[in-house]
């Protein structure tokens, strides 16, 4: 019976590494196609459908989260920061909250859901009919045609978006405080500016990028390596989202030791309280 | 002149073991169809001379050239030489009829837009289909939808075409309008056809060799009237349709 339990704990670790080599294969290829991808015509058509879909469908999605967690981080701190005095702060909190945090992490998770499980649920697709086999039949490498175009636009886009989602976390929380809990309108939007820094807006944007590039290649990964049938597509579509969502969460975890080291580092400490 | 060959190949996935040392030589302008039973690895051995599967075992030739130990990025060039038709199709479902016949000529050339459509307008009356150039693929029959990619198989004038279970799913009359069909291209273009199948009706018609693979050996290799005459007691159950009584044993229990 132990012997049963360790061999199933080997197996697994075995398959784990196994993946994870495959996927490092698949992420070079990827990268290795993308050096030279660009410089073709026929490839750079292939971008604009894929933008429309990732990127403009994605926008009423980003836009209702963004301004609804803006809304409910105004309403939850309200009454701590008025218990102190305080509250003509709120703006700096959420701001900084959305800017740093909130807005990337919540457009990824949106991404991921929204796009990436379409993404693998149309790979898989096309992987269980053998469409990849046909596109590799007529001399068109599958990740150059299907992997590279999906994996640029979820790599551009998703800075785009999460900027879009900042603004609309802002929004949200200027609506509640100011037109709902009655904060004065200058205090707020001042906080808001002096709590927020160029580093830390860049902060939340260069993570982004790594966030879409993520959703990119492991959503691609699991359309690719797919079991048979709808069970397959199906299983693949709910492993490509809860991957996608732990990387983006990890990620976010060392972006931010680093992010902090750097900083203290270069400025040092300083309160929102100043 | 030989033009396809496999030597020695074996092919397993994970236990099951698909091909068992296979040797196979097929001449240029042949038209060589693949019988046996379900899941003895017909599709397999199609996908080995095209560079889709590697083997284990063995190695695979293209006109004088070992094909199965190169890259990804020269097998691109071979397979330009091959037309390749999917059990299903495989059209693409995003694209229409026009775009799926015309995707390897965009692929493969810089020819225009007035050529390639003059391209796709020949290849779909060839198959009979000059209708349907701007419908999807859903909107297609099962037969429409195998011309259609029998007509992008054929798309950049391929030396060989590969025809995996070509009149699966279809009724009598559909298959005959694809094993004539089949017939036209090899009188036409002069190309070596290799068809994998287990329709008896359409393996008489179209072949002039056949050979039949059974637990991933060949075991019959001749003509389609030397296999009527065969003494081998499998190829002759598979060539009347009749199962034996292991196969029947599991509907008594």
């Amino acid at each position: 019976m132990p012997f049963a339990v360790i061999e199933q704990i080997g197996r697994n670790t075995n398959n784990a590494l196994a993946m994870m080599g495959d996927f490092t294969v698949f992420a070079g290829r990827t990268l290795r196609w993308l050096s030279t991808w660009w410089m073709r015509w026929k490839n750079l058509r292939l971008l604009p459908p894929l933008m429309f879909e990732v990127g403009v469908r994605s926008i009423p999605v980003i836009s209702l989260t963004g301004a609804f967690i803006g809304m409910v981080m105004a309403i939850e701190t309200f009454t701590q920061f008025k218990a102190i005095g305080q509250e003509e702060r709120m703006g700096s909190v959420i701001a900084l909250s959305v800017v740093k945090q909130i807005g990337p992490v919540l457009a990824a998770v949106m991404l991921a859901g929204r796009i990436g499980g379409a993404l693998t649920a149309e790979l898989g697709t096309m992987n269980v009919t053998e469409q990849l086999d046909a596109l590799r039949v007529m001399g068109a490498d599958p990740i150059r045609y299907l992997v590279v175009p999906r994996f640029l636009v979820c790599l551009l886009l998703l800075p785009v978006l999460t900027i879009y989602s900042d603004l609309l976390g802002i929004l949200g929380g200027w609506i509640v405080s100011v037109k709902g809990l009655g904060i004065a309108n200058d205090p707020f939007w001042t906080n808001a500016a002096q709590g927020v820094e160029t580093w830390q807006i860049m902060e939340g944007i260069i993570k982004s990028f790594f966030f879409g590039g993520a959703i990119g290649l492991i959503s691609c990964y699991k359309g690719f390596t797919c079991g048979s049938g709808a069970s397959g597509v199906g299983r693949a579509c709910t492993e490509s989202f809860v991957i996608s969502f732990v990387a983006i969460i990890m990620l976010n975890f060392f972006f931010a030791q680093i992010s902090k080291d750097w900083y203290m580092t270069l400025y040092g400490a300083k309160s929102l309280f100043g | 002149m030989t033009l396809i060959e496999l030597k020695n190949v074996s092919k397993r996935f994970g236990r099951l073991i698909v091909l068992r040392h296979l040797d196979l030589q097929i001449q240029q302008g042949q038209s060589i169809v693949v019988i046996g039973a379900s899941g003895t690895g017909k599709s397999v051995l199609l996908k080995h001379i095209v560079g889709l599967l590697r083997p284990d075992e063995g190695e695979v030739w293209f006109d004088g050239k070992r094909t199965d130990p190169l890259p990804e990025r020269d097998l691109m060039k071979i397979r330009e030489r091959f037309g390749f038709l999917f059990q299903m199709g495989a059209l693409f479902d995003s694209l229409t009829v026009e775009q799926n016949v015309a995707f390897p000529v965009i692929e493969h050339t810089s020819k225009g837009a007035d050529e390639i459509s003059n391209i796709v307008d020949e290849k779909l009356r060839l198959v009979g289909l000059p209708e349907v150039r701007k419908k999807m693929p859903m909107e297609l029959s099962g037969g429409q939808r195998k011309r259609v990619a029998l007509a992008r198989a054929i798309a950049l004038d391929p030396e060989v075409i590969l025809y995996d279970e070509p009149t699966t799913g279809l009724d009598p009359v559909r298959s005959d309008v694809i094993n004539e069909l089949i017939l036209k291209l090899q009188r036409e273009l002069k190309v070596t056809s290799i068809v994998v199948t287990h329709d008896m009706a359409s393996a008489f018609k179209v072949a002039d060799r056949i050979v039949m693979l059974h637990e991933g050996r060949l075991i019959f290799d001749g003509t389609p009237e030397s296999i009527k005459t065969t003494d081998n007691e499998i190829v002759k159950r598979f060539v009347s349709g009749n199962a034996d009584e292991a196969e029947l044993a599991s509907l008594k229990q």
